[in-house]
């Protein structure tokens, strides 16, 4: 550094001395680090000699020095996950004790159960029934106003804990039976009763089907779930048949499939997966998605 | 026009090299009118600067009463009357372009004017040169301790330099963070050490910077850190008043004697006594006499200091002054001066600043104090109802930004038949829904709205707010979506 100035010359555009190295006519300038910057070189040197020392840093034949202060990550994440935790305790408390209607009539809470509904959902629920809950095919739409189990927020609440067909035992039950498959309906008669439901919403029917007949295998087979008006039972998750929505779709050779092979979709029962909380808070998102009633 | 001037009319050869260490410079004391406007400016400046925080402004109960307050933890800006919400944030950006504009302007007229007399770094480093002179003394002194080696009572000088300065600093620091809170409790609790951590960290930050830049970097800062003086030497025009040596008038440089004798026999001979009066005053350490450079930040010292040998050697004063290339050469022909702030360049900053301050103000005159912004929901975009008719769902935000809770009715308009609901808002008037805002504050809401079946297709759909009490509405656009 200092040693080569003699050597060399001044350089006249910089006003610097050379290091009387010269390559091809190219000389270099003698600009040694400044002072200030190998002292703080230096000092990283030794701080990190500390840091070897004080923080876990070896890797051993198994294991790891374990350092000074017993420091480990995970250890800090638990400490940082319980005052967390701490901190959403004291909003969490409010959600976790208000009812269902409260939370729904306070728009602070509201808003809470909503935000940490809208999470949990799309953690939990979007797999099924999409990110916006639009639902799909045999997957319901949770913004729509029919709902299979009920809409209030208290039937949402029940859905989520308990799933229907899930083999939870407070869980819905009721199954569409399979009409062909078990010989109950020939398939002729399933053609009659199925464009008759398509009738009941105000849907064309195949010329030439007779639709009385139709009504007659309905009255005899079907009222018993869907009711004499065909509006459904949620007590058995039975659809209503009048509307316009379609869970499977409202076509013709989906009802004929629908009659013949039976469905029944599952929804898994959430209780013990999540806490009450959280399921009430997803009730009440749900439920305001637009759909609740 | 004038023939346009040489370079190797003012530069000397420069053979010199593009980067020098630092120089250690000297500053001489110096009286006359363009430092008497320092001090004038300077104290009107940190004037400002240091008590601004304390001024009162009356905003109603529950509203902060400082007059100028950055409230980031409520996301609101208070100046005066105004109060600013983070939407508002054209504001600032309007704001920064009429600066920027008015510093164009300013360069138009008197050349760096922002650099000698405005700018924090000039204010700041006058102070501390104020400071140092005082406890060190003047010029000759400072040259001469600072050549000297250790003594105590040199020691003792460096420490009070240096406590008075970093106090100065530690102010600078303090009275920063004081226009982020109320600043008569934040200093109770810096005192008490219960203030914010970030506050702390703050006021270090400011200290280390004023510290270290008025006190050490100084003309470094103007000369190698600052980009203002490359972009205004692009900027500038020949019409540009600049702090100007007047060579004609100056050349050729003689002793006082020797110049009296020459003018005796009628010889040419030029004012400038070659005293280096100009260059010892000099913050950034140039001779002007060398003609206009990057390092001069327009101070005017050198005017001063040169007016004042003038009139000791009763020669008419003004030798260096603010003046232009064109008036130099114009007097060089025997013409008079002639001096145009008025020019296609002025009038059109002139313009720009009118045209965009007038938009602020105007803006500013009729701000709303009740707004709405709507979210329309992606998916689903539309649901299809049980009866056939379509539903699209909206998170809509309200604004109050009035220091008063008020209660608005929201109307839809658009689709045929069309039915809103709020989610959680139960109305009596479930047709017209109606919602409390909060004072001064945001209130986001999911609204649904319903539509027949018959509306064929997406149709425009607009929100209407409107304040029950007051009449005040606002209106926001969207559509509305067919599945
Ligand atoms: S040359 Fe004159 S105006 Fe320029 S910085 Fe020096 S003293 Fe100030
Ligand atoms: S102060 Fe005036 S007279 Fe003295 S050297 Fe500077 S220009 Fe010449």
């Amino acid at each position: 550094m200092a040693d080569h100035a003699h050597h060399g010359e001044i350089d006249k555009v910089t006003g610097t001395a050379t290091t009387g190295h010269e390559w091809d006519g190219i000389q270099e300038l003698n600009t040694p680090l400044p002072r200030w910057w190998i002292w703080t070189f230096y000092a990283t040197i030794i701080w990190s000699i500390g840091y070897f020392i004080v923080y876990p840093a070896w890797p051993l034949m198994n294991g790891y020095t374990r350092g000074l202060f017993g420091y480990s990550s995970r250890a800090e994440l638990d400490v940082d996950l319980a005052k967390l935790n701490q901190v959403r305790g004291e909003k969490m408390q409010a959600l976790a004790t208000a009812s269902l209607e409260e939370i729904e009539k306070n728009p602070a809470l509201l808003a809470l159960a909503r935000a940490k509904g809208k999470v949990v959902f799309g953690d939990n629920c979007a797999p099924c029934h999409g990110s916006g809950a639009a639902g799909g095919k045999g997957f319901p739409n949770l913004n729509d106003d029919d709902w299979l189990w009920g809409g209030s927020l208290e039937q949402i609440e029940k859905t989520i804990k308990y799933g229907a067909r899930s083999g939870n035992d407070e869980g819905h039950m009721g199954n569409m039976l399979a009409f062909g498959k078990d010989g109950t309906l020939s398939k002729d008669q399933i053609v009659q009763v199925a464009n008759f439901v398509r009738s009941l919403s105000g849907q064309s029917t195949r010329p030439g089907v007779d639709l009385a007949a139709g009504k007659q295998i309905f009255a005899e087979n079907c009222v018993a779930c869907h009711g004499e008006d065909a509006k459904g039972n949620p007590e058995l998750g039975a659809p209503n048949l009048t509307d316009k929505i379609w869970l499977y779709g409202g076509d013709e050779a989906t009802i004929i499939e629908t009659i013949t092979n039976g469905r029944g979709g599952v929804m898994p029962a959430w209780i013990g997966r999540l806490d009450p909380t959280t399921i009430k808070a997803m009730a009440v998102y749900v439920h305001s998605l637009g759909g609740g009633k | 026009m004038n023939k346009p001037l040489r370079a190797t009319d003012l530069q000397p050869d420069d053979d010199g090299p593009l980067y020098t260490a630092q120089k250690k410079i000297f500053p001489q004391s110096v009286s006359g009118s363009f430092r008497r406007t320092k001090w004038i400016l300077m104290a009107v400046c940190l004037g400002i600067y240091y008590f601004l925080p304390f001024v009162r402004w009356n905003r109603g109960l529950g509203a902060p009463d400082q007059a100028v307050l950055i409230d980031l933890a409520n996301n609101r800006f208070y100046f005066f009357a105004i109060e600013l919400w983070p939407q508002e944030i054209y504001y600032f950006t309007g704001l920064l372009i009429v600066a920027a504009i008015v510093l164009f302007l300013m360069n138009a007229l008197g050349g760096r004017v922002w650099c000698g007399y405005l700018c924090p770094q000039t204010v700041w480093t006058d102070l501390f040169y104020a400071v140092e002179r005082f406890v060190e003394g003047d010029r000759r002194e400072r040259m001469r301790k600072a050549g000297e080696g250790f003594k105590m009572q040199r020691a003792a000088e460096l420490a009070l330099k240096h406590s008075i300065w970093l106090m100065i600093a530690w102010w600078t620091g303090g009275a920063w963070v004081l226009y982020f809170a109320d600043a008569p409790t934040l200093i109770k609790e810096l005192v008490t050490f219960d203030a914010p951590m970030v506050a702390y960290i703050w006021i270090g930050i400011l200290t280390f910077t004023t510290y270290t830049l008025a006190g050490f970097m100084r003309e470094q800062v103007c000369v190698y850190m600052c980009p203002w003086p490359r972009i205004q030497a692009a900027l500038t025009d020949e019409w540009a008043l600049n702090v100007t040596y007047k060579y004609d008038r100056g050349e050729k440089r003689s002793s006082l004697k020797k110049a009296a004798q020459l003018r005796a026999i009628g010889e040419p001979v030029g004012d400038c006594v070659d005293c280096n009066q100009c260059v010892a005053v000099c913050p950034t350490g140039i001779d002007i006499r060398n003609g206009p450079q990057l390092d001069c930040i327009q101070c005017g010292l050198c005017i001063d200091a040169c007016d004042n040998v003038m009139k000791k050697i009763g020669r008419p004063t003004r030798l260096i002054g603010y003046d232009n290339d064109i008036n130099i050469h114009r007097r060089m022909e025997g013409k008079p001066e002639v001096f145009k702030p008025v020019r296609a360049r002025t009038v059109i900053y002139s313009l720009i600043i009118v045209a965009i301050g007038g938009a602020m103000v105007y803006k500013l005159a009729n701000r709303s104090l009740l707004d709405v912004n709507v979210l329309h929901d992606r998916n689903p975009v539309a649901v299809r109802l049980s009866d056939g008719s379509v539903r699209n769902g909206y998170t809509i935000r309200f604004l109050n930004k009035r220091g008063f809770d008020r209660v608005v009715a929201v109307d839809v308009e658009g689709p045929p038949n069309a039915m809103i609901h709020i989610v959680g808002a139960d109305s009596i008037t479930p047709a017209r829904p109606m919602i409390i805002l909060g004072r001064d504050t945001t209130t986001e809401l999911r609204v649904l709205v319903d539509a027949n079946d018959d509306v064929p297709q997406s149709v425009p759909v607009t929100f209407h707010v409107t304040d029950i009490g007051l009449g005040e509405v606002a209106s926001t656009k969207d559509v509305f979506v067919t599945p």
